[in-house]
């Protein structure tokens, strides 16, 4: 608990934060130029798919950073119920919104793939349909935050929408194994090691580095831009009442 | 030549294949922006208001 402890004093996270922020812009275009290099020209076409499975170097990536940002919501919103850790509120309510757009994304190039190689955009089955749950969970958390006068009292009640929501993880995460779906099981995470082969394992993952180093980078600079609102919220109290 | 549009023509998927990397491209950029110039506003206030609570300090 000694480094949640040590970050929960907001102008520490504050210098952190700034010290962090080029950073992880810098490693975000590197990766990315990289990764792009590699989906491109590198890996070969599908010997079924063609050159439509480009699509998966962001499909994939997208797909696992909305999973991944929701379950960093739901850390950082229990940090903020349990331990009253004033960095943690912020950082679940400034994931919100860059996970939203990582499920928005998803669900697009899922749909721009589908379209030839399953013949559709869209269809009601439980992997699909499960990810455009946890797409309204994001928009209603967003929604839920920001009703509220006192953050306070939007951080509790919207920490607790994105608890309940976790139940959604696994659900998609195993509906391709407990329900017949036209989407294609895991063929990377899973037991027994990636099926798939180096060249295509490659860009797939530095892709996913870097859509993680631009989440901490967007995540660095909102959470900046919520304390820096906070202490104006402050300053103005104080400006009334003094 | 040929090469660059074989290379665009993405086997006969462009149209599915481009339109997914530029919604990412686009989408994450301008999230990015916003939260950029939230901070640099946020900042701006704050300087602002800091330098008016000055001001009245020594008025």
């Amino acid at each position: 608990m000694k480094r949640i402890d040590y970050l929960a004093n907001p102008t520490r996270f504050m210098r952190l934060a700034a010290v962090l922020t080029p950073w992880m812009g810098w490693a975000t275009v590197l990766l990315a130029a990289v990764g792009l290099y590699l989906a491109f020209f590198v890996a070969p076409p599908d010997y079924q798919q063609g050159e439509s499975v480009r699509i998966m170097y962001v499909h994939v990536p997208t797909s696992w950073m909305a999973l991944f940002c929701y379950v960093s919501m739901a850390v950082a919103a229990a940090t903020g119920l349990i331990w009253k850790h004033p960095v943690a509120d912020l950082v679940a309510k400034c994931t919100a919104p860059v996970g939203a757009a990582f499920c928005f994304l998803a669900l697009l190039t899922g749909s721009l793939w589908g379209k030839p190689m399953w013949g559709t955009y869209w269809v009601w089955d439980a992997r699909l349909t499960s990810m455009l749950i946890l797409l309204f969970l994001y928009l209603g958390y967003i929604a839920l935050v920001n009703a509220f006068d006192d953050p306070a009292r939007g951080a509790k009640a919207s920490s607790i929408l994105v608890l309940v929501g976790v139940v959604n993880v696994p659900i998609i995460k195993f509906s391709v194994d407990w329900w017949n779906t036209l989407h294609q099981p895991a063929s990377v995470i899973k037991m027994g090691g990636p099926s798939i082969h180096p060249t295509m394992l490659w860009p797939l993952l530095l892709m996913a580095l870097a859509f993680t180093t631009y989440y901490v980078w967007v995540l660095m600079v909102r959470v900046r831009g919520e304390i820096i609102a906070n202490k104006i919220r402050v300053l103005r109290l104080k400006q009334v009442h003094g | 030549m040929d090469g660059l549009s074989e290379f665009l023509n993405m086997g006969g998927y462009a149209p599915f294949v481009w339109p997914s990397f530029g919604a990412t491209v686009a989408i994450m950029a301008v999230l990015l922006v916003v939260s950029l110039r939230t901070l640099k506003r946020n900042q701006a206030a704050l300087d602002a208001l800091k330098d008016r609570e000055n001001g009245a300090d020594e008025a």
